[in-house]
Order: C-alpha cells, then structure tokens, then sequence
C-alpha cells in the first residue's frame, strides 16, 4: 500500500532532509524538537476539547437527554467556549495554602500525560518517540500523576481535597498492580515492549485473537484497572462530587482547572490508545491470518482511521462504564482489586505463561 | 469463602454488570427515545400531556353549559386562597329559589397546581387545562374568571 496516508515514515524522512539540508544539524533538531512539541500541544489540547464534547453528548444521550445543542451545529464548539471561559477565569490564590505546591500540582498532572501521550503510535511512522520499553515506559510515567494529585490535595488546605487526594493515592496504588500484571501478560505473548513491534507482530491478526483467553481475560482486567487508574468511571472517588464538591481540585480555578480536566480526559485516551495498540492491533487493520484478499480489502483503510476508529470505540465503552455504574464505596474498591482483580491477574500471567510455553497460541 | 461462591459472585456481578451496560447502550443507540422537547422551536407543533397541570379551568360545552353549582368547596379546599366563589340566588323554572354561580374567581398567581379543588369538586366542574405559557406583564391579568360570559348551569347537575 503506497500513499501519504498509509506509512508516514517516508513523508518525515523527506521534511527531516530538508531541515539538516538548509541548516547545521544541531538547529535541524531544536527546530524539528519545537515544531513537533507544538504540534502535539495543539492535537492535545483539540482531542481533550473534542473528548469532553464526546462525553458530555454520549452521557446525554445514555440519559434520554439531548446535550450541548446551542453553540454551533450540534452544539461542536460548546467546548471551546468553554475553554475561553476558563481561560478569562480568575486564578484564585488560596489564603493559607501552599503556594509554590498548590501551582506545581496541575503541571505535574498534565506533564504525566503528555509524556504518555507523546509514545502513542498514532500510524506507521507517526508517534512522537519510539522507545524499546514503551509499554513501560507508559506504565511508569502514567504513575506521576498521582504525585500531582496528592499535592494538589495537599497544598489546597482544604478537607475535600485532601481526602480527594488520599483516596486517589490509595486507589492509583491498587489498580496501578492490575494494570501492570495485564500488561505483563500480553508481554509475554508478544516477547517485545516496542509499541511499534507489538503493531507489526499483529499483522497476522490481533492479539485479542491470537492470546484467546488469557488476553481476553487481561483485557477485561485492563479495561477495569484502568478506569480506575484514570480516576474516572464508578472509580471516581477522587472528585466524588455529591460527597468531597470536587475532591482533589476544588480550590483550582481557572486555567490550572483547565488543565486537571484536560489531562483527565487525555489520560482515557492514552488508556484507550494503549489497549487498542496491545489488544486490537493499534493502526494495523483488520487481518486474519492467510486470507489474502480479505487482508488486501481491510488494508485500503489508512491506518489512522483504524486508530482512531480503534481509539474511540474502547473510550465509548469507557464513558459508558462512567454513565452506567453507581460509584464504588472505599471498600467496595478495595475488595475489587485485592480480592478479585489481582489474584485473577496474577493467575492469568501464569496462565498466558502456559500457553506460550506449549505454544497454543496462534 | 469458599472458592464456590468465590467465583459465583464473580460471575453474577460480572452478568449484571453487562446488563446494565446493555441498557445504557441501547438508549445510546436510540436517539429517537430521547425526551428532551425543544420548546421555543418545536411550539408550534409542541403537545402537552394529558395529565400535564397547567392551569385550573372550568369545563364549558359548545352551548356554553358548566356544571358548577357554586357549592363553594374548592375554595374550601383550597390551601391558599386561590379561589373565590362569588355566588348569587337565582330563580330556577320550577320557581325555587337556588345558589347559583356569578364569579368563579381564580388567583393563578397564588395557584401551586395541587389539585384539590379538581379533586374535590363533586359536580367535576373543574378541570387542568395544557395551557402553560402563563408569563404576563401585569399581574392583575393573573387573575381570571373562571367561567364564561353568559354561560348557564348544565340541566340535570344537582
């Protein structure tokens, strides 16, 4: 398949020639570091914007509601309008809270993820760092932001977000286990951490098919774990807003808000990305083993439709988790995770083990 | 626990938490359930409800008949004054003399839609009427007289 659509590999070969080309090396690469930071500040902040739209239509329409249906057609830029709002907002200083923490907090936060965000492979070729342990790469990065988190609770010197904050930590803790042991398994099954790799071993069909049980198993732990990691969904004990107002971001305002709601938002599309390139084969489309023609037929859709098609339909089923189930108490959270999730996970990694040691996968 | 109910549990709450997910996403999948009217634009073609409480109204016929009888009972019953019953004596056919309705008085300003003067009217003489677009600039308009100008006793109510 040949096209600018297809593989991007060429496309960022061809602009990284002209770059060394017209300047000394060194330039070529602080230029070529600074555009594509702002090309990813600018999909960032247009996903996270066009999520929240998302979400608040797939909530209304879960609810029997129609949603935002004022500002523009069907009501596509209420979210924009809303992010001016935010922008025009008073950044409101807290008597007696921890200055120099209280601001540190949110940029901790977003930091975490974006730097996940910056390892999703989007298509061939295109994703903005390659590393050989991607996978836990993600994993470890992901866990910055509850340090973020905490702070924000802590600084704020106020009692809901301070046990906003402790219950996150407590939570993040916990499922950070099922997250890590879910991804173990399907390491195991694909023997590489490289994002890419993993993509290009499912040209034969996906890992949901190829690891049968265990990987349907981990996916379901996935999918769970991290609507929990990102602290949304019935997990969303952090904000809980009939009981803590808004948990760990109550006294933000502003643009600092801006920035916890926008990385909550990228964090589920970082979690679904993640499960779409481990699980569903990420850009690569459909293909079932030797079918030639089929394979042929499900190549024409470029891969960033895949992606993105991908992407979107594990986030529906992660905002339908949200508009669906009752908040879990703190118990109730705990027991799922130390009682069910974690003994299954850990059975489930011996049992993946199994499968790949007598190769009974496909 | 043994490894029995263990794994019962599991997969009870497993079942029913898929049910529930089939639920949300079929009204995901339906937008034509959605309820939501969109009133300024859809008035022209905009139906209330039966049972919908707009206003209190005093069922007339095409010959201009009620059937109040004035017994003053909804203004009895009702909680806040909204109603005042201005009667007259009125000579009948036969020649007696009976109480007969000149004003039925109704303060929808004060009216809180509780529905016991419909409820309460033995002669079912009141009703709720679908009309809600109530907004006035003067609030003595708010105050209305129930029954129509000319308008007689139905035959046969007591």
């Amino acid at each position: 398949m040949q096209g600018v659509l297809y593989d991007f590999t060429g496309l960022i070969q061809s602009i990284d020639a002209v770059f060394r080309a017209s300047m000394s090396d060194l330039w070529a690469t602080v230029l070529e570091y600074a555009i594509i930071g702002i090309i990813y500040l600018v999909i960032y902040a247009l996903i996270g914007l066009f999520l929240v739209y998302a979400e608040r239509k797939v909530c209304a329409f879960i609810q029997v509601r129609l949603g935002p249906n004022r500002v523009g057609p069907k009501g596509f830029f209420q979210t924009i309008a809303d992010f001016i709002k935010l922008l025009l907002k008073e950044n409101i200083k807290i008597k007696n809270a921890d200055g120099v923490l209280f601001n540190l907090a949110p940029f901790i936060v977003i930091v975490a993820s974006f730097l996940t965000f910056g390892t999703v492979p989007f298509a061939k070729g295109l994703q903005g760092i390659d590393l050989n342990i991607g996978v836990f790469f993600i994993m470890a990065v992901s866990s910055m932001g509850v340090v973020g988190i905490l702070l924000g609770g802590w600084s704020s010197n106020s009692k809901y977000s301070l046990i906003g904050a402790m219950r996150s930590g407590a939570q993040i803790v916990s499922y950070e286990l099922s997250v890590g042991l879910s991804l173990v398994t399907m390491v195991i099954l694909t023997g590489t951490m490289q994002l890419s790799q993993i993509i290009e071993l499912q040209s034969d069909g996906w890992f949901i098919f190829k690891g049968h049980i265990p990987a349907l198993i981990s996916l379901i732990i996935m999918m769970i774990a991290g609507t929990a990691e990102i602290n949304r969904g019935p997990f969303d004990l952090a904000e809980a807003e009939s009981e803590l107002t808004a948990g760990y971001h109550t006294e933000y305002s502003g643009i600092k808000f801006a920035f916890f709601y926008l990385s909550e938002y990228m964090n589920m599309f970082v979690v679904s990305a993640l499960v779409a390139t481990v699980f569903f084969g990420g850009w690569m489309p459909l293909h079932i083993g030797s079918w030639q023609a089929f394979n042929h037929i499900m190549d024409f859709i470029p891969p960033i439709i895949w992606f993105i098609l991908k992407s979107f339909a594990l986030m529906y089923v992660i905002m339908l988790f949200k508009w669906t189930f009752p908040r879990l108490r703190i118990d109730q959270l705990l027991k799922l995770e130390w009682q069910y999730l974690l003994p299954i996970s850990l059975f489930n990694v011996l049992l993946m083990a199994f499968v790949v040691y007598m190769k009974w996968y496909f | 626990m043994g490894l029995k109910s263990y794994l019962s549990g599991l997969f009870k709450g497993f079942y029913s938490l898929l049910v529930g997910l089939r639920v949300t996403n079929s009204y995901f999948f339906h937008p034509s359930r959605i309820v939501t009217q969109q009133y300024p634009e859809n008035r022209k073609t905009l139906k209330m409800f039966e049972r919908f409480k707009g206003e209190v109204i005093l069922v007339h016929n095409e010959n201009n008949e009620h059937r109040c009888t004035g017994c003053g009972i909804c203004e009895m019953n009702c909680p806040n004054g909204s109603i005042e019953i201005i009667s007259k004596m009125e000579t009948g056919e036969d020649g007696k003399k009976r109480k007969a309705i000149d004003k039925h008085i109704y303060h929808l300003s004060m009216c809180t839609f509780c529905g016991l003067c419909v409820k309460s009217c033995p002669s079912k003489a009141l009703a709720f009427g679908n009309e809600f677009e109530h907004a006035v600039f003067d609030r003595a308009k708010l105050d209305k007289v129930l029954n129509k100008e000319g308008s007689v006793l139905m035959k046969g109510v007591e």
